[in-house]
């Protein structure tokens, strides 16, 4: 079937099947492999994208169930060539080792972010709690988080009850 | 080399992000899985659905009609030797399986869903064999044999380790108190989050290259060579970006045979990906482990003695599983001051999933018998725990009965630290009323190497190019845990450039010298030793050039952010570059590249088992707290306070990221994860139900990094990779037994277990002496 959607900003048409996954369409048709598979079930959030600014794990969402909507990969957080206060963040706090999860950690810390714009720890924790990490233990990603988090909220000049 | 003073210190000790950071931060960096090249085949491997049994036939004909399939292999079609400790394994099985999972036969096709139907056409007759999976049924007489093809094993013993020291029964005779007790760890996984994935490609002359995330990649193309009948000066080995390993990828497996045979026989590049559910079923895991332990001490708390009963479950093969006893044996007979020590240690086959290196490598499940013993130890003694600890604690010079000598130790500095911390002293003991406890555990583990082969050693490549970028080429690898990093920092002091101007290349046995490998905690000290000697022949071969340009000697020059510099002159000065293009563009010109090899001064153990396998050891303490629900047995971690002995952290931020980390698969291990398993197949192969940590199960982790400054380490640093996760089970089935009173016997403390052992009131067996704590 052919499908159309607005991947980081750009359109894209293509004829697919119409059991393809989104992970399966970004990776191995489009050849955007920022997008990672750890297990295919829905566990582990390394192929965590964003899907009207919401986090889903690509590998449980067909492509065809897109059709028409904004998705968002890692690949779309660059700003003006430069990193993202987020990933900026990741790499200052020691919170990517094997960096295996990071693309859909980084997701999920986007999407939370967008809503709830200062978290708590708790709050981190609990927003992440689908992206499975083995390296870090998870505080330093909590910590990048946090820094993130005020880092944009500064830069913004607003309060969180602005925002949200 | 001398030591240094930290205030002298340039680069090692700032807190450097990862040079990889950047590009794993945008998904730029292309894991195994990400490369893309023309013409590559995906393969898929059948595996034996039954625990035991024997193979009869195997019919490949309506696999091979498939359209699509470019390839079906089988054992009666390749050409495959043995593999393994006693060669015990062949990568397709011909005439036995002997787990769920075994691999049978494989197909390369054009897409992976050919692949999956190709594998499904394949017929394989079986005749169905008893088979035995507790490792004590498998010592009996009336057992199955599973390795009846191999001459010297009865029994289904493939292993023992039985060490001797002293006189465990004339200590025992006059110890005041002695505990004994039963020991459980469970099968475990390493479970990264990128599964094993291989590529193998030859050319059309004839020459692999194998792209696989493997962290022994020389020992990895010998044994493709050796096993595959492959000439091994025609193998290049890459090392992709690895999406964590933690051992599970440290080694050659019957998947990485398979791939290259595929391509081999199908003439196309060949990948071979693991499955989610294969990574579990299909390579390898942390065995069990069960221990019958005693421990006595003397009135006043000196030890006298351990006694340990072991039967390591190592499950159908020996690949490096059926060797962690060589680590659980020196914390049996190494952690902390005892005199005499016993182990009769059987490896027993079983059909299951078997053993491989897992970080920590038998220690965890070594540390959750004799730390637990230490403390029922100081209960039947009536003595603080942290007290029976400190007046048994290793110290510097210390030489223990296996011959390990002890030089830098921060042991007792360690438990003074998170004593402190916990209020250990004020709140042990005292809280059991709130259902809560605190417990600790200790470490000894490997920190300078570990000789197991004729060398342990790493070589190194420095290399200053006419830009004045300095490149490191090391043997070692990068595995995330932020090694290559590590190195360039070590370079970077060395030489007296700033961090930006090091680069590392680890990556291709064609182009790096030769390493043993990344395992044991090893790579900052061995592969950070090799990189300062040849970061220091470099630099005086820039030193050289630079006293011939600037007319002056070069004792008389310093090197300041990649500037030398007349020291008493700074305004005389050339940089880098300069010196290299002098001694390039000239005739008769040369090149400024050192090399180096550093192969730690140890020695490898005699058949007793004796020997200093390591030039250094690395000591920690951690303390947990706990709340235990009496009614659904859910254990909550409330707290876990570290200390660790890194002799020098070199980036404390990575220092402390290995620790978090570790700590957290300690915290796993000990509260949920384990590959349930019934007759032998895996019941829930998935992440979920293994029960791996998420970000709300894993407290806030407190590290405190202890800097002893060993004298044989890179600028002192010793090894931090598995420290981590060694204390955790012990330190929470201490914690627990604080709170509740009952004696955790096996992890993960899972609720209804902890539910349980509350409901029986399981407690501390005292055998002898005073017993203050009561049997249960």
């Amino acid at each position: 079937m052919r499908m159309g959607l607005k991947i980081n900003g750009d359109d894209y048409a293509r004829e697919v099947e119409p059991d393809l996954t989104l992970l399966s369409f970004l990776r191995d048709v489009l050849g955007l492999t920022g997008t990672k598979w750890g297990c295919l079930t829905g566990d582990c959030g390394a192929c965590t994208v964003l899907v009207e600014g919401k986090p889903i794990v690509s590998c449980l969402q067909l492509a065809c169930q897109v059709q028409g909507r904004e998705v968002t990969t890692i690949e779309g957080l660059e700003t003006s060539g430069g990193l993202d206060e987020v990933q900026a963040a990741f790499v200052s706090n020691g919170a990517t080792q094997c960096g295996f999860c990071t693309p859909g950690m980084v997701m999920s810390v986007e999407a939370l972010l967008r809503t709830n714009p200062a978290p708590d720890e708790a709050e981190i924790r609990e927003a992440l709690a689908g992206n499975l990490c083995r390296c870090t233990g998870y505080s330093k990603i909590v910590d990048a988080v946090l820094q993130a988090a005020a880092e944009r909220h500064s830069s913004t000049g607003g309060s969180a009850a602005d925002v949200s | 080399m001398p030591a240094v003073r930290a205030s002298e210190l340039q680069v090692v000790g700032r807190r450097i992000p990862k040079l990889d950071a950047p590009e794993k931060v945008t998904g730029q960096i292309a894991y195994a899985d990400d490369l893309r090249m023309s013409g590559l085949l995906e393969g898929a491997i059948l595996r034996s659905p039954h625990p035991h049994a024997r193979i009869l036939s195997i019919d490949v004909a309506a696999a091979e009609r498939l359209p699509g399939v470019r390839a079906v292999i089988h054992a009666g079609n390749v050409q495959q030797g043995r593999f393994g400790y006693g060669n015990d394994n062949a990568p397709l099985k011909g005439d036995k399986v002997r787990f769920i999972g075994d691999e049978v036969a494989a197909v390369a096709a054009v897409d992976e869903e050919v692949a999956k139907r190709a594998i499904e056409l394949i017929h394989v007759e079986y005749e169905v064999l008893p088979a035995v999976f507790d490792p004590y049924e498998a010592l009996e007489d009336s057992s199955p044999s599973i390795h009846d093809e191999l001459p010297d094993v009865s029994g289904n013993v493939s292993m023992r380790w039985d060490f001797d020291h002293g006189d465990v029964d004339a200590a025992a005779d006059r110890a005041a108190v002695i505990v004994e007790g039963r020991y459980s760890a469970p099968q475990a996984a390493p479970a990264p989050i990128e599964t094993h994935v291989v590529i193998a490609s030859f050319t059309p002359s004839g020459h692999l290259t194998v792209w696989s995330p493997v962290h022994m990649v020389f020992m990895y193309r010998k044994a493709l060579a050796d096993v595959l009948g492959l000439d091994w000066r025609k193998i290049t080995v890459i090392q992709p970006p690895v999406g964590g390993s933690f051992g599970g990828k440290i080694d050659i497996d019957t998947h990485d045979f398979i791939a290259v045979m595929l391509a081999k026989q199908a003439r196309r590049p060949v990948r071979l990906a693991m499955s989610r559910e294969e990574e579990f079923v299909g390579t390898r895991t942390r065995q069990p482990i069960h221990f019958r332990l005693r421990t006595g001490a003397d009135a006043e708390g000196n030890l006298l003695f351990r006694d340990a009963e072991v039967v390591s479950d190592n499950g159908a093969y020996n690949a490096w599983g059926s060797h962690a006893m060589l680590v659980a044996m020196n914390t049996i007979t190494s952690m902390y001051r005892v005199p005499n020590s016993r182990i009769r240690c059987a490896v027993v086959y079983t059909n299951k999933n078997y053993g491989g290196s897992v970080r920590g490598f038998g220690n965890p499940q070594a540390t959750f018998a004799v730390e637990q013993q230490m403390e029922e130890l100081a209960d039947a003694l009536g003595m603080d725990p942290m007290d029976l600890r400190l007046r048994n604690a290793n110290q510097s010079g210390d030489v223990t009965p296996q011959g390990m000598e002890i030089t830098s130790c921060g042991l007792s500095q360690c438990l003074d630290i998170v004593r402190e911390q916990s209020g250990w002293d004020r709140r042990r003991g005292k809280m059991r009323d709130r259902h809560r406890g605190l417990g600790a555990a200790a470490y000894i583990h490997v920190g300078g190497g570990a000789r197991i082969y004729g060398s342990d050693g790493c070589g190194a490549i420095v290399k200053v190019d006419e830009s004045g970028q300095v490149t490191l080429i090391s043997g070692s690898s990068e595995l995330g845990q932020g090694s290559e990093t590590a190195l360039a920092m070590i370079v970077a002091e060395e030489m007296g450039v700033p961090i930006e101007a090091v680069h590392v290349v680890n990556s291709n046995t064609d182009i790096k010298p030769w390493d043993v490998g990344v395992h044991a905690s090893r790579t900052t000290f061995v592969a950070g030793n090799a990189a300062r000697m040849a970061a220091a022949a470099a630099r005086d071969k820039i030193l050289e050039t630079a006293a011939e340009l600037l007319d002056a000697r070069a004792s008389d020059l310093r090197i300041r952010e990649g500037v030398v510099e007349v020291a008493e002159e700074p305004d005389r000065q050339i940089d880098f570059g300069r010196a290299v293009r002098r001694r390039l563009l000239r005739e008769e010109g040369s090149v400024v590249m050192a090399t180096a090899f550093y192969d730690p001064p140890t020695h490898h153990q005699d058949k007793e088992y004796r020997g200093n396998i390591s030039a250094a050891y690395g000591f920690g303490a951690h303390v947990a707290e706990v709340e235990v629900d009496p009614g659904t047995g859910m254990v909550r971690l409330l707290n876990l306070w570290t200390a660790h002995d890194v002799g020098r952290a070199i980036n404390p931020m990575s220092c402390e990221g290995q620790i978090e980390g570790g700590a957290a698969m300690g915290v796993g291990l000990a509260l949920s994860e384990e590959l349930v398993m019934f007759d032998g197949l895996i019941a829930a192969p998935n992440l979920h139900d293994y029960g791996l940590p998420t970000a709300v199960d894993v407290p806030r982790t407190v590290v405190n990094l202890v800097e002893t400054v060993d004298p044989l380490g890179p600028f002192g640093a010793k090894g931090v990779g598995e420290g981590g996760i060694i204390p955790p089970p012990a330190a929470i089935a201490n914690a627990i037994a604080d709170a509740t009173g009952i004696r955790p016997r096996e992890y993960p403390m899972r609720p209804w277990k902890v539910k349980h052992w509350i409901d029986s009131e399981e407690r501390s067996h005292v055998v002898a002496g005073k017993d203050s704590s009561g049997h249960g």
